[in-house]
């Protein structure tokens, strides 16, 4: 069995557009954290940085996003 | 690869000054090729990148004079300003809020359209709230477009190029996705880089949760040290009221004019006033320390429209997430108060006075190099000080490049920086950038937090040493890591910095910013100066004095009795 862990950026596959060649979240985070995920085309939270500042959140086209505030402070 | 560019000024950070730099270089000459660039990306980049809540230092005719203004800001400094750069402020202050608020930036008004403005400070009133200020980055980025700055993001600047006669002749960068080297040739460099946000370690022990926007790691303190320039004031460390763990601010000029206040345990006032200064900081940290301890931002008397307003402005601007953090904890501010904390240290002096020297043209010691922004020595600066600022330096630079050739580049600099940047990515075997970090940061705090002791201080200093060895085995895999390698030693030459200026001013200043228990007095006969640092000639850090410029005015005794005198007495406070 294969588990996953919960970064603070978590992307809704379903209305993500990154596959469709949108890149809004990935170019505005300031720690650059965010990539495209070669498996699925998705944006995907790719380094463990977050500083839970939002825009990629505020900025998606298609409110795809949500970010939590990491556990190490919540 | 190499990638070489020839600009004619080159802006260095693109948060809140640079923009305003480069759109005033641009506007001062439209001849001149002006390059922003920038470690994220414009559009939502440095420690504006959600908006901003408020001005903290409006200088608006009617409320404030300059002359007022600089007094105040020369007590809450504790009279180690150059007056000169305050005046440039205060007196282009007003100039400002009419230019952004044309551009389309929303200050608040009152019913005649006038500026609403609150009054924070303990003498002056000076804040103007900002309820719709999420927009600023986007008024600045339409400015951009429009002025034809050409803008180049995801670049990591390294070191500033100098020529053979010690003028700016560039900077050198990478590109953190790619890893492309850039040399981007130009007469002017403007740094724009933002504060050492990452210095200290945040009380939680996250990294990445720092009060300042984490991608500034003191960039541009550790290029315009070796570029040779004076930084100054380095040892009036930045230190904040903050909510506790979320490291936000808390906001007491936002809740302050609204009713809400600073409190201790017991829901008491303990303060005179919330404006953050050093002796504010004092007080903060004695009362977080004591028995009625800690602080807490209290609201919860407040009726329930008044609640409503805060968390709309609040939650809406600057930190957004803040909203999402109390929610977690449970925490209602109809009900609750909310505890605070102190933050990790760090260089900034839009807070207090960390900076790179600069004069009232925002040049510094280096011919072709300006500074603007949290990094540029003009105490208590703020964001309104960095556009005022930004738009010094942008004039400046464009009027030394008529008068300026371009300059040689030095293929031995480049080829050495080349050489130290890439090496983390050539090595088969060695440290993680993120824990030689948090070793440095962690350091930081065990050796340099106020109070400060000269012993702790001076082990602080030897491991620090041992750390600079370690850099020589640090790792990565990617362009990515490779910036988080780079930012370790910017890093790192910030806590040398603020390790051997504290230890250089031997009394105690500017309150908790600079306590010192083994010299607790301020000591004005050999101390009223500034503390200079600079790379000597032999390449090893070296300390002096700078005289104060004279006073062009002199603060009033009842306003240096105010700041010295913030605690609440305690008949004054009711049971």
């Amino acid at each position: 069995m294969t588990h996953t862990i919960d970064f603070p950026v978590k992307v809704n596959l379903e209305s993500c557009i990154a596959d469709k060649g949108c890149t809004v979240c990935i170019d505005v985070c300031p720690l650059d954290v965010l990539a495209i995920d070669p498996a699925t085309g998705k944006a995907t939270m790719k380094y463990d940085e977050c500083w839970y500042c939002l825009p990629c959140e505020k900025d998606c086209p298609t409110q795809a996003i949500r970010v939590d505030i990491p556990y190490l402070l919540r | 690869m190499t990638q070489v560019t020839t600009v004619d000024v080159l802006v260095i950070g693109g948060g809140t000054a640079g923009p305003m730099a480069a759109i005033k270089a641009r506007q001062k000459n439209p001849n001149l090729k002006v390059m922003l660039l920038e470690k994220a990306n414009v559009k939502r980049s440095g420690a504006i990148s959600m908006g901003m809540d408020g001005l903290n230092n409006a200088v608006i005719p009617g409320y404030a004079t300059p002359e007022q203004y600089v007094r105040e800001i020369t007590v809450a400094n504790d009279g180690i300003v150059n007056q000169k750069t305050l005046f440039a402020y205060a007196n282009n202050s007003y100039a400002m809020i009419e230019e952004l608020d044309s551009w389309g930036v929303k200050f608040e008004k009152d019913e005649n359209g006038d500026y609403a403005v609150r009054k924070v400070h303990h003498v002056g009133t000076y804040v103007l709230p900002m309820p719709e200020g999420h927009d600023v980055k986007k008024v600045l980025y339409r400015k951009l477009k429009q002025n034809r700055v050409i803008i180049t993001n995801r670049l990591v600047a390294t070191r500033i190029l100098l020529d053979g006669e010690g003028k700016v002749a560039g900077a050198l960068s990478f590109d953190c996705r790619s890893g492309e080297y850039n040399v981007i040739r130009a007469k002017a460099v403007i740094l724009s880089t933002g504060a050492a946000g990452r210095l200290g370690l945040p009380a939680s022990g996250y990294l990445f949760g720092t009060y300042e926007n984490p991608t500034n790691a003191g960039d541009g303190y550790s290029m315009a040290y070796h570029a040779g320039a004076e930084l100054s004031g380095i040892e009036c460390f930045q230190i904040n009221p903050l909510i506790k763990d979320y490291n936000g601010p808390a906001c007491a000029y936002v809740t302050g004019p609204m009713g809400g206040y600073t409190a201790n345990a017991k829901g008491e006032r303990f303060i005179e006033s919330d404006y953050w200064s050093g002796q504010m900081m004092q007080e903060f940290y004695e009362e977080l320390a004591g028995g009625k301890g800690p602080v807490f931002l209290k609201v919860n008397h407040l009726a329930e429209e008044t609640i409503t307003n805060i968390e709309t402005i609040l939650h809406g601007n600057e930190r957004p997430s803040r909203g999402r953090f109390h929610e977690g904890r449970g925490t209602d501010y109809r009900k609750d108060m909310v505890e605070m904390h102190i933050s990790e240290i760090g260089l900034c002096s839009g807070h207090s006075a960390s900076g790179v020297w600069v004069n009232e043209r925002a040049e510094t010691t280096v011919p072709g190099l300006y500074a603007a922004g949290d990094l540029a020595c003009v105490p208590h600066n703020y964001m309104l000080g960095a556009f005022v600022y930004g738009r010094l330096a942008g004039e400046s630079a464009a009027e030394y490049c008529a008068a300026t050739q371009l300059g040689e580049v030095d293929e031995v600099q480049v080829e050495a920086e080349r050489q130290r940047i890439f090496a983390p990515l050539a090595r088969e075997h060695g440290l993680p950038p993120s824990q030689v970090e948090y070793k440095l940061r962690r350091l930081v705090n065990d050796y340099l937090q106020p109070p400060k002791v000269t012993k702790r201080m001076e082990i602080g200093l030897a491991r620090f040493e041992e750390i600079r060895a370690d850099i020589q085995n640090i790792v990565a895999s990617n362009p990515h890591e490779l910036m988080r390698a780079a930012e370790v030693r910017f890093i790192l030459d910030c806590a040398e910095m603020a390790a051997r200026a504290s230890l250089f001013r031997t009394e105690s200043r500017w309150g908790l910013y600079h306590q010192r228990q083994d010299y607790p007095e301020q000591v004005n006969d050999e101390w009223r100066v500034h503390v200079q640092v600079k790379k000597g000639a032999d390449g090893r850090m070296t300390l002096f004095k700078r005289a104060l410029e004279p006073y062009l005015v002199e603060p009033q005794e009842a306003e240096k009795f105010i700041y010295q005198h913030l605690r609440i007495r305690p008949e004054t406070v009711p049971e």
